[in-house]
């Protein structure tokens, strides 16, 4: 209980914290002195420290079941196991908003203390611009979301959480997420300051630079950690639907990825400036965005948290406030750097990464026209309609064909202008390409002219990258891993889907179940209690055409609070494939309903985006920017 | 160079005669089209995914209508009938959704516009 | 004047987005699709629960009244709450209750009409959920009105309830 007094006025005294931090910093600014007035950091910290404190006494509360408090008594339950009681703080709406206010006390503390060569008012104003954010995120917790309401009598015991959210890696998942997620605020923030400041110039781009890297691996791990999740435990051994709640992680990403690409143009050249705020701003608005679709209630999804429309109306009401505000400073401010200096030669570095915008910007359009078009129909003609994968693959798959080409020539290509070296050669390569990969995926699929192609174009980018790694070229390492990363990335996923096999039976416990390629044995069932849940464990030996055999061992599991039953596929991964089987009920016998499924090359998949953010992770700690 | 170009066309030729049994054939479309609509009593999972009561009964109807020869379109234009057009996953091209899928490629066109204005001609400099 | 023009047009758009997300936060979430203009009953070969046999589905509906199309299963347990709410309404004489046997064992579905009563003139035994599906529906109970000219007027999704009853009470009128 005192837990909880603390917890609430830790948040009322950040806020209070976030007003001073205003008016000094605006004092500050039209002051003449050359520092930053130190105080500005110290509060700051102040802040970061309560909002800490705030967290941490909710962590206590849920660790204690402090059932007095209601959002312990929402989302816990005494005998979850503690790792989970922890967890289970960020995995519900109030507590994840805290996570928010963490990250963003969090980022613009260490921007603060990282950026001291930085010109002083840009500073001051990036810290001014963020307190509004903040301010925003306090008002949102402290009137709508409160973590800290007092429940009164105490109630004995919880309503528990939802047993398949306790998952090791749902639990990092979060975190991780909005590290990346809630961290593309201090790029918002720090654009505005710039173009305030008309400093959005080369040297803001090397310095701006490092926290884009930053917030870019984060996200691309956390959505990673997203996909891992439900392929483990949502059982039917997909890794990722086109759900509204994965598509609004995604569009920040292809933004911040599009912005990455301009900052390192940026770098060496002074264009694209106003592209690059625009980003900026669009970045962090997607991520509004997103908190604003998931927690309002106006999709439908598998993720959504709790839905309350006063939240909606208030997440709503704010983002326009955001994005109005950040139009209007650019609007105002922005100068229109030289003409001149705003034309690319065709050939060169610079026109590769425009068109790696505007592919981004495509798929952007295609991500949230198909999120959000179901919402404005809805409301404009009353019809629901669905938008699912298919929509999804037609309007990306056969863009990504152009995409990988410009992917493996646009990093050969020099600043400026340039020429392409070998071209008959590259051809060459390409059509040898082509024939192979024809001759490899001939029966096994049948769109043929688009996946060949396809392949052929990741085929492409894979050896080019992979020469590039051998020749040892080390000016551009981290781009170099990071393509190749990306090539590994599509060619898993296309050989992945080509090859995955599944077969669906029902099946009773000694039976045999012989199919064309190998013969599955359901050996024996155990049963198992542990603290909250009682499981039923099926032995199976699966045999193969070469009469290897593997054991898997599914289970369904009863939880206790809230009575949930669960299926927990069994899953063996090899380098080469994963061995996936899944085990359901069926009504009113004996008998199992399986699902073995063997998935060709699945953990490189997760392999080629460790790489993706291996790219990442060099470029942060590569000391010159790249030739 | 020729010689490529000779295999080249000869692969082209090849190209668009894959060689499934009917069987398979059927199957095939059976999964695509059970992977193409929504369970509507479970939580964002296909028909192809799901164990449930109404999952199994639509998996029914979709095999007795393969059968009986009627094609992909016909079936999802059934369900529709019957369920709305939420239960396909599939959005369909209709005086409802041009702007859906026509919009995503308009901004792809605008964007290379953008682009090529960007760009100097070749021997301009 | 371009960027004056282009602030404006933003400006309009932004407008535009706010209140379609405003309105979209009231409108409901549950999935019930909705009953355009009056559907006819399905037509389809439906198997009669008593003597086995599979008759045209318009023959359940031959006579020119009301009917009450109630989809049931002895495994359903809201179904067993709604009961006795049907078999009330089944003495009413302006109307007739159909009832669908949803995916169950005949054994058991007539142990539980033995057990609970009967308040159904006919039923339609749909042991693979094909004939609900036929309805549009997709779960149990669900019930549908059917008026005299055999369209469907009115859909329930989940068991009936007192407040229910009054409805049909007013329509069947």
């Amino acid at each position: 209980m005192l837990a909880n007094q603390i917890g609430y006025y830790s948040l009322i005294l950040g806020l209070l914290l976030s007003v001073l931090l205003c008016g000094i910093s605006i004092k500050d600014i039209n002051n003449n002195s050359k520092q930053v007035n130190q105080n500005l950091l110290f509060l700051s910290f102040l802040q970061l420290t309560f909002v800490i404190v705030s967290f941490l006494s909710l962590i206590l509360s849920f660790i204690k079941s402090d059932f007095s408090n209601e959002t312990v008594f929402n989302n816990s339950h005494t005998t979850k196991p503690l790792f989970y009681k922890i967890s289970g703080t960020w995995g519900n709406h109030e507590g994840s908003l805290l996570l928010w206010l963490l990250v963003l006390t969090l980022f613009i503390f260490l921007f603060l203390i990282k950026s001291r060569e930085q010109p002083k008012k840009y500073r001051i104003l990036t810290l001014l611009f963020h307190q509004i954010i903040i301010i925003g995120f306090f008002l949102f917790v402290l009137m709508t979301s409160n973590p800290f309401n007092y429940l009164f009598p105490t109630p004995p015991e919880g309503l528990g959480l939802n047993p398949i959210l306790q998952d090791p890696v749902l639990a990092i998942h979060p975190p991780i997420l909005y590290l990346g997620y809630v961290g593309t605020s201090i790029i918002f923030s720090s654009s505005l300051a710039a173009v305030t400041q008309n400093y959005v110039s080369k040297e803001w781009a090397q310095h701006i630079k490092k926290w884009i890297l930053v917030s870019w691996i984060f996200l691309t791990i956390g959505i990673m950690l997203g996909s891992i999740w439900a392929y483990y435990e949502l059982g039917w051994g997909g890794f990722w639907f086109w759900d509204p709640v994965e598509n609004v992680s995604l569009m920040p990403w292809l933004t911040l990825t599009a912005l990455l690409h301009c900052i390192i143009v940026l770098e060496r050249r002074v264009t694209l400036t106003s592209w690059v705020v625009i980003l900026s701003i669009t970045t962090f608005t997607l991520s509004m965005c997103g908190t604003f679709l998931v927690r309002s209630g106006i999709l439908n999804s598998v993720h959504t948290f709790a839905n309350d429309p006063t939240r909606g109306i208030f997440i709503l009401i704010f983002l326009f406030i955001l994005i109005v505000l950040s139009l209007g400073i650019f609007f105002l401010f922005h100068k229109e750097s030289n003409k001149k200096s705003n034309n690319f030669f065709w050939l060169s570095r610079e026109t590769s990464i425009l068109i790696n915008n505007w592919f981004m910007m495509y798929f952007l359009s295609v991500v949230l026209i198909g999120t959000v078009y179901p919402i404005f129909l809805d409301v404009i003609s009353s019809e629901k309609i669905s938008v699912g994968p298919p929509f999804y693959q037609k309007l990306i798959v056969p863009f990504l064909i152009p995409f990988l080409f410009f992917m493996s020539l646009g990093p050969r290509l020099k600043w400026i202008k340039s020429r392409i070296e070998n071209k008959n050669s590259l051809i060459i390569t390409f059509i040898i390409l082509v024939i192979l990969t024809f001759f490899v995926i001939r029966n096994l699929t049948t769109d043929l002219l688009l996946y060949t192609v396809l392949v052929s174009a990741a085929f492409f980018l894979f050896f080019t990258t992979l020469k590039e790694l051998f020749v040892k070229k080390f000016n551009n390492i981290s781009q170099t891993v990071a393509h190749f990363g990306f090539s590994l990335l599509i060619l898993s996923i296309l050989f992945n889907s080509f090859l995955s096999s599944e077969v669906i039976t029902n099946i009773r416990v000694g039976e045999k179940y012989s199919y064309s390629e190998g013969e599955i044995f359901f050996k024996k069932i155990e049963e198992k209690k542990e603290s909250n849940f009682n499981s039923i464990i099926a032995y199976f030996e699966i045999k193969d055409v070469n009469e290897k055999t593997v054991e898997l061992k599914p289970e369904i599991r009863v939880y206790n609070q809230p009575v949930t039953i669960t299926s927990e596929a069994d899953i063996k991964t090899t380098f080469l494939e994963d061995k996936f089987l899944v085990m359901n009920l069926v009504k009113g016998n004996e008998y199992f309903n399986i699902r073995y499924q063997v998935k060709p090359y699945m953990i490189w998949i997760w392999i080629s985006v460790l790489l993706l953010s291996l790219g990442g992770l060099m470029s942060l700690f590569t000391k010159r920017y790249e030739k | 160079m020729k010689n490529f170009l000779k295999i080249f066309m000869v692969v082209i030729l090849y190209i668009g005669f894959s060689d499934l049994k009917s069987d398979e054939k059927n199957n095939e479309l059976k999964n695509k089209i059970l992977k193409n609509i929504r369970c509507l009593i479970c939580q964002g999972q296909s028909v192809y995914d799901s164990e449930s009561e109404f999952a199994h009964s639509i998996k029914l109807i979709v095999d007795r209508k393969i059968n009986e020869g009627l094609k992909e379109e016909r079936i999802y234009q059934f369900l529709r009938e019957k369920y709305g057009d939420w239960v396909i996953y599939e959005p369909q091209f209709n005086k409802n959704t041009y702007v859906l899928w026509i919009l995503p490629l308009l901004f792809f066109i605008v964007g290379g516009a953008i682009i090529k204005k960007q760009i100097l001609k070749k021997n301009e400099k | 004047m371009k960027n004056k023009f282009s602030l404006f047009v933003i400006i309009i758009f932004l407008s535009f987005c706010f209140v379609i997300f405003y309105k979209g936060l009231d409108n409901s979430n549950i999935y019930a699709p909705k009953i355009e203009a009056k559907k006819s009953i399905p037509i389809f070969k439906a198997k009669d629960f008593d003597s086995n046999v599979y008759i045209d589905s318009e023959n359940f509906f031959k006579e020119d009244i009301f009917y009450i199309v109630n989809i049931w299963a002895s495994w359903c347990v809201p179904c067993q709450t709604e009961h006795p709410l049907l078999m009330e309404l089944s003495k009413n004489k302006l109307i007739k209750i159909i009832g669908i046997n949803y995916r169950d064992n005949l054994k058991n579905a007539k142990k539980f009409i033995d057990e609970f009563g009967n308040p159904y003139s006919q039923i339609i035994f749909d042991s693979d959920g094909t004939a609900s599906v036929e309805f549009g529906a997709y779960g149990v109970p669900e019930t549908f009105i059917v008026d005299r000219n055999n369209k469907i007027i009115k859909r329930f999704i989940g068991p009936i309830n007192k407040k229910i009853i009054k409805e049909i009470k007013l329509i069947i009128k």
